[in-house]
């Protein structure tokens, strides 16, 4: 039987990549999302932020996983043949707009309203106002658990394997299948995590640390 | 789109899914239980003035708390059984989620015991309270109290996180969904229909926690207030 080898060590470390490339994309795209779902729900319209509360609860109130399934076997009926890598990022993207979202918003409400007020007094309209005076400020509060949100997106993606999507856990899987020690394979799929999700959870702490001691 | 949906023949197999819902319900109120125990107890020996514990417990929180669960399933179920340890896969899935939720329960903990202020220990030990008394009555309660929505909002991600546990075959309701979707096709109306009763659960959850709220703590005062 083979043993569990540096080649194998290799082949986790490229689906490792594969782990980081679906991270970005859920990042990104659940950054953009996130934003607009931000957006809504301190808008004006009673109606969009009606909507974007029901979305977040229900994508708050059901597992991933079951989310990737939908995705990847529900939207096949649709005619759409997607592939893993699709299917996960679309799922990946819903799931952590609806955090991001919501992170986003408590952090543009943490602005001072008075600094709508000011702005407001200066004649910039509504959108300048968050724009110029908000947005900028916001940002300084929600770098932190954003970053410390995107440890969760990292260690979410390992679900896009059951789904047939060859990435870091997927890879633990299939070396598995070869060599028949899971302690070993797992312990090295859980080191390689570890490794990148430990980095991105101290500089949340740190800038954690960092931003507050310059707002007090 | 020519594609006619049939909930019908999911809604055949209800017994299953409500088999598969209520092993989730127990599975998770379990898990909750014993990872709130294990956190407090966690959290008290992060804070303890012992060096080693402190370290012990914070590796053992990062390192939980910095990879997927579905590794550490893999981790519990796989390894332990190919060192010889052989359990079930409800009692590997049990004993993976109260690590994992006793983790984050760890911090949460540790947040609430932090915020309580030390006049109020002071307070109790000049009304003689004994350490016991001091650690349940004014620390413990209100720290609880005050971490209370963070709390449950962790477990009812807990709940959710338990449809990983599918994928070592523990027949919850996931499981149970995948089951019915591999014996009607049906996958989209199966998975719609497991997603909202994930919700529902949810939503009970919820409920719940807020119904022991209300009894637990029984001082009403707005959060944030000085404890």
């Amino acid at each position: 039987m083979v043993q569990f080898n540096w080649f194998h060590v290799g082949f986790l470390l490229q689906a490792a990549q594969w782990t980081v490339l679906l991270s970005l994309l859920a990042f990104v795209g659940g950054g953009v999302f996130g934003l607009a779902v931000a957006l809504c729900r301190i808008s004006r319209y009673p109606l969009l932020r009606w909507m974007t509360t029901a979305y977040i609860q229900l994508v708050q109130g059901t597992p991933l996983l079951v989310l990737l399934f939908l995705a990847y076997f529900g939207l096949s009926i649709m005619g759409f043949q997607l592939a893993p890598l699709a299917a996960a990022g679309i799922s990946l993207t819903i799931y952590s707009a609806a955090f991001l979202g919501e992170i986003w918003r408590g952090c543009i409400q943490a602005v001072p309203r008075t600094q709508w007020e000011a702005a407001e007094c200066l004649g910039l309209n509504r959108f300048e106002q968050l724009l110029r005076v908000i947005l900028p400020q916001a940002v300084r509060i929600a770098v932190p658990p954003t970053v410390g949100f995107m440890v969760q997106i990292v260690k979410n993606t390992s679900l896009a394997s059951v789904i047939g999507f060859v990435e870091l856990s997927r890879a633990g899987n299939l070396v598995n299948n070869s060599t028949f020690q899971p302690f070993i394979v797992f312990t090295t799929v859980a080191l390689f995590y570890f490794c990148l999700c430990y980095p991105l959870s101290v500089a949340s702490r740190r800038l954690e640390r960092r931003l507050n001691a310059v707002r007090n | 789109m020519n594609y006619t949906f049939d909930f019908l023949a999911v809604l055949a197999s209800w017994d299953r899914l409500l088999a598969g819902a209520w092993l989730t319900i127990k599975l998770s109120t379990m898990a909750m239980a014993l990872g709130f125990v294990l956190g407090t107890l966690c959290a008290t020996g992060r804070l303890s003035g012992i060096a080693w514990l402190r370290t012990l417990v914070g590796a053992y929180v990062e390192t939980i708390r910095n990879t997927p669960l579905l590794v550490q399933v893999f981790i519990v179920y796989f390894g332990l059984a190919s060192m010889g340890f052989k359990l079930s896969a409800e009692m590997s899935a049990l004993i993976t989620l109260v690590i994992n939720i006793g983790a984050y329960t760890t911090e949460i903990m540790r947040a609430g015991i932090l915020s309580i202020h030390r006049g109020q220990i002071e307070a109790a030990e000049c009304l003689a309270m004994s350490k016991t008394q001091i650690f349940l009555h004014v620390v413990l309660l209100p720290a609880v109290e005050r971490v209370y929505p963070a709390l449950s909002s962790q477990f009812v991600l807990l709940m959710l996180a338990s449809s990983i546990t599918s994928q070592i075959s523990v027949e919850e309701l996931t499981a149970a969904a995948n089951l019915v979707q591999s014996e009607t096709f049906r996958s989209f109306e199966v998975y719609g229909v497991i997603a909202l009763l994930y919700f529902a659960l949810s939503m009970l959850f919820r409920a719940g926690f807020w119904l022991i709220g209300q009894l637990a703590f029984t001082r009403r005062r707005k959060l944030g207030t000085a404890l």
